[in-house]
């Protein structure tokens, strides 16, 4: 790196007496540019990320009446713990994540497979299914409500439904179709990004490894099971984790699909019921409890998952 | 200077520049007494229409211009919020952000939760004849909506009361007398049922059950029935009782008895209003400027709307809900904002004549004038008179076609406390009759009633 050299500098001074400089004061001293530039991420990070959060945990042991705020303890946990819509929030919850745990994390990764094995139209093809995820998640949305599951026979699915000679559905005014409904939708925005991560780990799969498979006799299957899985192992366990912790706090989709709660609570979710608290129900405090609940919950599962995957690595 | 010399001196002026532009957006821009440099008093005030409102937003700034001109110590700055302006959602997050203007917009239903945040000031003793001329003539009652023990909040600017709207087209197509519309839940059943059966997917009757607008007309409904929301004291839920279960009835008769509300349910405002205006709803529970929605909005006409009373279960209603809006005035306000404030919305919303009210502007411009909306003065009194008057004399749409309604009034029952939460509560009860031929009306209501009561409980 080229050094620039500080102009009208005729007549050198002397040098100055070597100062005493701890160890640790050298290293603050140098990497002082980087904590300058760091600086201004931490400044953002501060400002939008933890000061709300913090914000956020305080104010779950507060109450504002009347301008005034005052510590109320557990008060507003046990509320929001007994409002009937609190377990029926979970439960529809977990049954989203885990539903779209089997259908949006297993689809993406063989369509991955799929599109890998490809000789023509990979490009093509590629774009095809990124192509939901580029449409923004409202308007995508607004396509599943008003065409797809149009509870007549005019919507798309039932159309499609009737035309097999199979049963219609009311998909979103059926309390029992409601969630799968709302995972389908999911899958088919969400795909595209797996698909396309799971692609790039598929490829840095060396081609020995599956020729030697080959030379072994092993099948598709086999291939998949004793190549593909585990070579793409580290992706897979943060895919799951980042699935697990996106579904969990499902939100667009109820409030888009279902206009907020559905039939008799059957789309409520938590982060649902979070807004619904916050900015329906004048509650923000009950809301922000409700948030740090769902903080707990999904910090210990990641810390678990993490805490178990590393150890089996 | 060196390369790594200078790129410190670059993190340095990123880090210094970050800190100057927060201690930037921290300053206020002018001082405590709401004066500027020139002396004149300055209020910010919400709610000035978009810019796709091009005639409503031009008659705003004509407004503000004759205001200024004729109040030249007053400025007015007006900020447009854009959905914020009906979208409860929106509403809360600006009012928990603190960002409200000086005078701010809010539902009737807003009270409780202004009040809570601490944001609103007590504006009793500034308003008068002197700061609003047409006061005495404002209905008491849109002013006891804004009160609370005892102080004033906010100043009544629109009201509504709720009717049965309904299609004359499809009236008049079904065989059905379209001056005459139906006055009883029963006769709505019955012409429902012909309405349907043009076919075509055309809703005989259709009704809100999501996103809070199905507890809005839950509320509407059950006062037909002469049942109520909540108890005289307004601790405890009191609709999960005969009237309550009337109301569900009726529409479980319609929808899955006669098949007459169509099949798509869960719908909110656009939705339901959309359909209308595409010519597929026969009838549904509104107030008279949901026709100016349908046709401004929705693509519908005028002439294929009119209005009848809200029915009763066996006779007349026993009661319809009213609402409306006002402007709040923020906490803080030097007494000279709040007065200038006072004088705006004076001038925009309250003078027969002028702003909201010039009917003789409005006329050409193509916005409803005629219709039996607002109500803001008390029966008798100047303003009011002048006012239908200039209604009538200017009205652009057939009046004939609200006659029914304005002919048979009925009670106003003012909206519940806490009222925007307990229609999320009995938007469920609504969605259940709506979608589920086996729902158990009882427990519906009954786990609306626990529901209505935990809010109640806590919200004291």
């Amino acid at each position: 790196m080229a050094i620039m050299t500080a102009p009208g500098t005729a007549t050198k001074p002397a040098p100055a007496p070597p100062r005493t400089v701890s160890k640790k004061g050298r290293k603050v001293r140098d990497n002082l540019t980087g904590h300058a530039f760091l600086l201004g991420a931490v400044f953002c990070f501060a400002l939008f990320m933890w000061f709300p959060m913090i914000r956020g945990i305080v104010m779950s042991f507060q109450r504002t009446r009347r301008g005034e705020t005052t510590w109320v303890g557990w008060d507003n946990y046990s509320r929001i713990i007994a409002d009937p819509s609190f377990w029926t929030a979970w439960k529809n919850t977990f049954l989203f994540t885990a539903l779209a745990l089997v259908v949006g994390y297993v689809l993406p990764f063989f369509v991955a497979i799929l599109l890998n094995e490809l000789r023509h139209a990979k490009g093509y093809l590629r774009i095809l299914v990124y192509l939901p995820v580029m449409l923004p998640p409202a308007s995508a949305l607004f396509l599943f409500k008003y065409y797809a599951y149009d509870p007549s026979e005019a919507g798309l699915f039932n159309a499609i439904l009737k035309a097999l000679h199979l049963p219609t559905s009311e998909w979103m005014q059926s309390p029992t179709m409601t969630i799968p409904a709302m995972v389908i939708a999911s899958t088919w925005m969400n795909l595209g990004s797996a698909v396309l991560i799971y692609l790039a780990s598929l490829q840095n799969i060396p081609g020995e490894l599956y020729e030697a498979a080959e030379l072994d006799g092993a099948g598709v299957w086999r291939r998949i099971w004793n190549v593909t899985i585990p070579q793409t192992r580290l992706i897979l366990a943060l895919l799951a984790m980042l699935q697990i912790v996106a579904t969990m706090q499902l939100f667009i989709e109820p409030l888009i699909l279902a206009n907020g709660a559905g039939t008799q609570d059957s789309a409520t979710s938590v982060a649902y019921l979070i807004y619904q608290h916050g900015f329906f129900q004048n509650d923000l405090n009950g809301a922000a409890a409700l948030g740090v609940i769902m903080l707990v919950v999904l910090a210990a599962f990641s810390a678990v998952y993490v805490r178990l995957t590393t150890k089996q690595d | 200077m060196s390369v790594p010399q200078y790129r410190k001196a670059a993190a340095f002026a990123l880090a210094a520049g970050l800190g100057f532009s927060l201690v930037a957006c921290s300053t206020k821009s002018s001082d405590d007494s709401g004066t500027d440099a020139s002396g004149k008093v300055t209020i910010t005030v919400d709610c000035q229409p978009v810019g796709a409102q091009k005639e409503l937003l031009a008659n705003w700034n004509a407004d503000v211009a004759e205001f200024e001109k004729q109040n030249p110590d007053i400025s007015i700055k007006s900020v447009s919020v854009g959905e914020q302006c009906n979208n409860p959602p929106d509403f809360t997050a600006r009012l928990a952000g603190g960002t409200m203007t000086d005078v701010f917009y809010g539902y009737m239903t807003d009270l409780q939760q202004v009040l809570d945040s601490g944001q609103a000031a007590d504006i009793t003793s500034a308003v008068s004849k002197d700061t609003i001329p047409t006061w005495d003539s404002v209905d008491p009652a849109l002013k006891e909506v804004f009160t609370d023990e005892g102080k004033l909040y906010a100043i009544p600017v629109k009201n509504y009361s709720m009717g049965l709207v309904y299609n004359k087209a499809l009236f008049k197509k079904a065989g059905l007398d379209a001056e005459n519309p139906p006055k009883t839940w029963a006769e709505v059943r019955s012409a429902a049922k012909k309405i349907a059966g043009l076919g075509g997917g055309v809703a005989g009757f259709s009704e809100y059950s999501a996103g809070n607008t199905g507890g809005w007309h839950f509320t509407a409904e059950i006062y037909s029935q002469g049942g109520k929301v909540l108890s005289e004291d307004g601790k405890k839920a009191a609709f999960n009782d005969a009237a309550g279960k009337q109301v569900l009835q009726n529409l479980k008769d319609m929808r899955y008895g006669d098949n007459s509300m169509g099949s798509r349910q869960l719908l909110q405002w656009g939705d339901l209003l959309t359909n209308a205006g595409a010519g597929k709803v026969g009838m549904f529970i509104g107030a008279p400027d949901a026709t100016q929605a349908i046709v401004s909005q929705f693509q519908g006409k005028y002439e294929d709307w009119a209005m009848g009373p809200m029915p009763g279960q066996d006779g007349a209603a026993k009661g319809t809900l009213g609402g409306g809006e006002g402007y709040f005035f923020k906490k803080g306000l030097s007494e000279a904002q709040v007065k200038a404030g006072l004088k705006w919305i004076a001038y925009q919303k309250l003078t027969p004549g002028k702003g909201q009210l010039d009917y003789v502007r409005a006329k050409p411009q193509n916005y409803p004038v005629g219709l039996p909306q607002p109500l803001l003065f008390s029966n008798g009194s100047e303003a009011q008179k002048q006012e239908l008057d200039l209604r009538k004399a200017n009205a652009n749409v057939d009046t004939a076609n609200f006659k029914v309604f304005e002919d048979n009034p009925v009670a106003i029952v003012g909206e519940p406390r806490n009222a925007q939460a307990i229609y999320a509560v009995l938007d469920s009860a609504m969605s259940g009759v709506l979608t589920n031929p086996n729902a158990n009306i009882d427990s519906l209501l009954k786990t609306a009633e626990e529901k209505v009561n935990q809010l109640q409980a806590a919200g004291s």
